[in-house]
């Protein structure tokens, strides 16, 4: 949010609960920080870091050490300084590392209790809660299904998931255009998904951000309709060479869109060559069955 | 728009290390393939740095150009987006082996002595 995506520090991150109708804010500003000392702080936004004050030694030539403090307005005088040169600190610093360590944390938390969590992503409008709610209708006899819907604002999504009888939170990212690792971990530290089941992360409605962010999850599906363009995977290569599984819904309007599948499925292979593709009408119902054949067997194969 | 939290991101590893010294150069590492623009970067460095210690700091981007190696032959294929063809063996299973860093590479500060 304020520190890692694009959005600013009033995004207003909430998680619903939409058993219990329970709304919480997600505090962001609060972190922990190790220094190159060892030293670990933790901090807010707020901090003030002209007025820190600095404590520190030098050893003169002749083998007095001298310690003194002072503050950033005090660093350039002459009085006390007789030299000022540069020093160049290196760094190495991988700038979404604070993010990818909370999603392997996830990831060992999914594995340890065989949930299987897929984080589907895709642009707005593409059919992915219309998918899902068809899916864990379908399966909710042989599978247990529970999701984590994210929305910038709005609990509708997670309301017509909540209709199918399936456990849901919903997490409004505010002005954020992406999920984070932290978010889902508070969102399934809430949900409590049931050991050999299936966690559904229904990510913002956005192909270029959410590629960016691990949530820790076992694969992301990306999520294409036949109403948007062949090209999209081209146009968006990195959510589609992120992604292990494509599905290509709403193929029940193919004969009434201008949509060339062939070459559609021609750039995503060129995009990644390994992804699976899955055809399919979540309103007839054609080619659902080897997408909940590829459920049943990932879950199967990645959990026992 | 992730560039904006990005270079937050930037600046706020950047006054953890410095600990109060006045920073003069900050050198990132962008990959030409790793969906962010340094163009966005750099105009929200300085709007980021307005009120903390970086005020007035340079900016240094280092942008690593996209580097692929085929899967089948080994040939080194230039890349300009994250996919393509090897033009030796004409296979698409390239691997990225450069172009996706994101990193702060090195800061310099100026060291006070007496």
């Amino acid at each position: 949010m304020c520190v890692t995506c694009g959005c600013s520090d009033e995004a207003n991150v909430t998680l619903t609960n939409m058993e219990t109708g329970v709304k919480t804010a997600i505090e962001e500003h609060h972190h922990t920080h190790t220094l190159p000392d060892g030293t670990v702080i933790t901090h807010s936004h707020h901090h003030q870091e002209k007025e820190h004050h600095q404590t520190h030694s030098h050893t003169l030539t002749e083998g007095t050490v001298v310690t003194h403090t002072h503050t950033s307005s005090t660093i350039n005088s002459p009085q006390i300084h007789a030299q000022i040169h540069a020093k160049t600190i290196s760094l190495e610093e991988k700038l979404l590392q604070k993010n990818d360590l909370i999603a392997a944390q996830n990831r060992g938390w999914f594995k340890g209790r065989n949930v299987l969590a897929l984080n589907l992503v895709s642009s707005p409008g593409s059919g992915k809660t219309t998918l899902l709610t068809r899916t864990i209708k379908d399966l909710k006899d042989n599978l247990s299904i529970s999701v984590i819907e994210g929305d910038q604002e709005t609990a509708n999504d997670a309301q017509k998931i909540r209709e199918t009888g399936c456990k849901v939170v919903q997490i409004n990212t505010g002005t954020g255009c992406h999920l984070e690792a932290s978010m889902i971990e508070r969102g399934y530290q809430e949900l409590k998904p049931e050991p050999n089941s299936i966690l559904m992360i229904e990510n913002v409605g956005n192909l270029v951000c959410p590629a960016l962010f691990d949530l820790g999850e076992y694969a992301k599906v990306a999520i294409l309709s036949v109403t948007e363009g062949e090209d999209k995977p081209i146009k968006y290569p990195h959510m589609f060479r992120e992604s292990k599984v494509m599905i290509l819904t709403k193929i029940d309007l193919l004969p009434y869109v201008p949509f060339d599948l062939n070459l559609c499925l021609e750039y995503a292979k060129q995009v990644n060559p390994k992804i699976e593709i899955f055809q399919v009408s979540s309103l007839t119902g054609e080619g659902l069955s080897n997408w909940y054949n590829w459920l049943k067997q990932t879950l199967k194969v990645e959990t026992f | 728009m992730h560039e904006l939290g990005i270079t937050h991101n930037i600046v706020a590893i950047v006054i953890e290390n410095a600990q109060g010294l006045t920073v003069k150069r900050v050198t990132v590492e962008i990959g030409q393939l790793s969906a962010i623009m340094p163009d966005a970067i750099r105009f929200c460095f300085d709007i980021c740095c307005q009120g903390t210690i970086l005020d007035g700091t340079t900016l240094e981007i280092i942008e690593i150009p996209g580097l692929g190696k085929c899967r089948h032959c080994g040939t080194r294929i230039p890349l300009s987006q994250p996919f393509g063809q090897c033009y030796n063996c004409g296979s698409i299973e390239l691997e990225i082996i450069q172009g996706q860093e994101l990193k702060i590479k090195e800061m310099e500060v100026e060291e006070i002595c007496v």
